[in-house]
């Protein structure tokens, strides 16, 4: 009690027995600090700074001219030609990336969640991909889905589905196909990890009693296990929809956003628009991105929210 | 768990298992032996996927005309540097967010986590202002500062879940023996949060190691180009020069696999501590 008198009276005694209770607002403050100076000035202030940008003229071609400029820079994404193509991209992208995520991710943690011989060299194994850069991935999918030297045309007509190479990456119908598996290949290790992370807190306990009451097993995963874990389940997919979208990384190492923006997204176009040095444009697309993604959250979360309390 | 488990069960189980690691081995195994090709046999049909001969050509090459080795080495020293320190400054900033409670904590959770939400090109144009108007422009400092930033909020989390998981009275009784808080934190706390540092680190040196945009952006001169400048440097615009980019993206994936893999028990830990009971 001494020392939190000390301390409200300005003293510098420090609070030495006094060790998690009483007052230490000098301590948290001191062991923030350094987090919160490289955050704010590396992170948020250019975040801030940036979304200003949104607002005015700033290209790199003109630099003269910074003036205000309202929703012009809003008003040209909407306005652009391909915007209904570039929306229908980003929605297809993340559902179709995120569904078989998920259902092989839960698949794989559901399995090994049983120990077996060699299990955590094959979690090992299986990580790896989550060690690549996603500018990698993008690398290694545009190699195997090259049209003439690519391994997927070699193998696919070596089992006798095509006939005829396909330029996967080149034909405006299949690129979206493409960068889908690729993120696919990538994505599923999150989902695993998170997952089997979330499968160890449901007791055992739970699925001897539903055995002796005869319960099967599809009826144990959807009566015990999906509704134990279904926080983490929903937190994690509502980060992956976040991250995916936001994810130009192997787009961008493997089409680009060709042919003819059959695989252009929102944030492979925000770095086009950057690399042009037309900050302003892509500024507005961050925002618009940040607002969607937001809204999304939202409704995401209330919905959760709902179901829960209609379920207890 | 229970154990009846059929036949047909495990037989289905293991089949799919087995096919999943197939799956996510072969890209690797591809590029590991088309960097092992000749230019030419990359290029030859039909594929072989069993090579008789390996060359070390590519690696040879890469090292003697593409200067490999200094991006190699900037980005040991810029992604262990970054690591390092954005490691130690998350648990500091862990370590009051898993023990006190205070006013504005949810909000501070908050600001570290949305930062993953943002996308990260609203910020590189006035990074590379604010960059240029700090003289770090072109300048390994200048990235690492930013790595360091850009590993701290998601290492915080990670590490607070490690944090919460051990209880108070450790670093308590190290207060009370007159250790004062950093000390008890470093010399007490430290060594029983071992697997939870390692792996934050680990995580942060990969991130940091396979980061892309930021470096375009801000590293111009030769000398201080990072790896994956230079794989971006192997494609022009309508071409990749596959016999250099195979080789260097296997020196670029296999450090970080090994790491991963060293670690993985770990990042499974941490991310179970950090986000089921966060």
């Amino acid at each position: 009690m001494g020392n939190e008198v000390a301390l409200r009276r300005g003293d510098s005694a420090s609070p030495r027995r006094r060790v998690f209770s009483g007052r230490h607002g000098w301590t948290i403050a001191a062991f923030l600090a350094p987090a919160a100076v490289f955050v704010g000035l590396f992170i948020y202030y250019p975040m801030i700074s940036g979304s200003q940008m949104a607002f005015r003229n700033w290209n790199l071609n003109n630099l003269t001219d910074t003036s205000w400029v309202g929703f012009k820079n809003f008003q040209a994404i909407f306005e652009n030609p391909d915007f209904g193509t570039i929306l229908s991209n980003s929605i297809v992208w993340v559902v179709a990336s995120i569904v078989p995520q998920f259902l092989i991710g839960f698949a794989i943690a559901l399995w090994l969640r049983r120990k077996f011989r060699f299990r955590g060299l094959y979690q090992a194994l299986i990580f790896f991909p989550w060690a690549i850069s996603g500018f990698l991935i993008g690398i290694l999918f545009r190699w195997m889905f090259n049209s003439e030297f690519g391994v997927i045309n070699d193998l696919l007509s070596k089992v006798g589905l095509i006939d005829q190479p396909i330029p996967w990456l080149a034909d405006p119908s299949t690129a979206m196909v493409a960068v889908i598996v690729a993120n696919v290949w990538y994505g599923v290790t999150f989902f695993t990890i998170m997952i089997l992370a979330a499968l160890q807190s449901v007791p055992d306990e739970m699925y001897e009693a539903a055995a002796l009451d005869g319960s099967s097993k599809p009826r144990m995963l959807f009566s015990i296990t999906i509704p134990t874990i279904r926080t983490t389940l929903a937190l994690t997919v509502l980060l992956r929809v976040i991250w995916i979208f936001n994810f130009p990384d192997i787009i961008y190492a493997m089409t680009g956003g060709g042919p003819a923006n059959q695989t252009q997204i929102f944030t492979t176009w925000m770095v086009t628009t950057t690399q042009r040095g037309d900050y302003g444009q892509a500024s507005a697309i961050g925002l618009l991105v940040i607002g969607v993604l937001f809204v999304f959250a939202a409704f995401y979360l209330l919905a959760m929210r709902e179901k829960k309390e209609v379920q207890s | 768990m229970i154990n009846h488990e059929s036949a047909t069960a495990r037989t289905i189980k293991f089949v799919f298992l087995g096919l999943w690691l197939v799956i996510t081995l072969f890209p690797l195994y591809w590029i590991v032996i088309t960097s092992f090709k000749e230019a030419g046999a990359i290029f030859s049909y039909p594929l072989t996927y069993w090579p008789t001969t390996f060359s070390i050509d590519n690696y040879v090459e890469l090292f003697a005309k593409a200067d490999f080795g200094v991006y190699l080495g900037n980005s040991i020293l810029v992604s262990t540097v970054a690591a390092s320190v954005s490691t130690l400054i998350a648990m500091l900033s862990a370590y009051v967010l898993a023990r006190f409670s205070f006013r504005s904590k949810g909000a501070i959770l908050m600001a570290f986590l949305a930062t993953q939400m943002i996308p990260a090109f609203i910020a590189l144009g006035p990074l590379y202002l604010l960059m240029v108007n700090l003289g770090l422009v072109d300048n390994k400092i200048g990235l690492m500062l930013i790595y360091i930033a850009v590993c701290i909020p998601f290492s915080t989390v990670m590490l607070r879940g490690f944090f919460a998981n051990v209880p108070d009275a450790l670093e308590e009784a190290a207060m009370i023996d007159g250790l004062s808080r950093l000390g008890a934190l470093f010399r007490v706390l430290v060594p029983v949060m071992k697997p939870g540092i390692v792996a934050a680190f680990i995580f942060n040196f990969v991130n940091c190691w396979n980061e892309l945009f930021l470096s375009v952006t801000l590293m111009n001169r030769d000398e201080n180009k990072t790896i994956p400048t230079a794989l971006n440097g192997f494609i022009s615009s309508f071409n990749i020069d596959w016999s250099s980019m195979s080789a260097a993206a296997v020196l670029t994936i296999v450090p970080t696999m090994v790491l991963f893999a060293f670690a993985s028990r770990y990042i499974v830990q941490g991310l179970t501590a950090g986000a089921v009971k966060g």
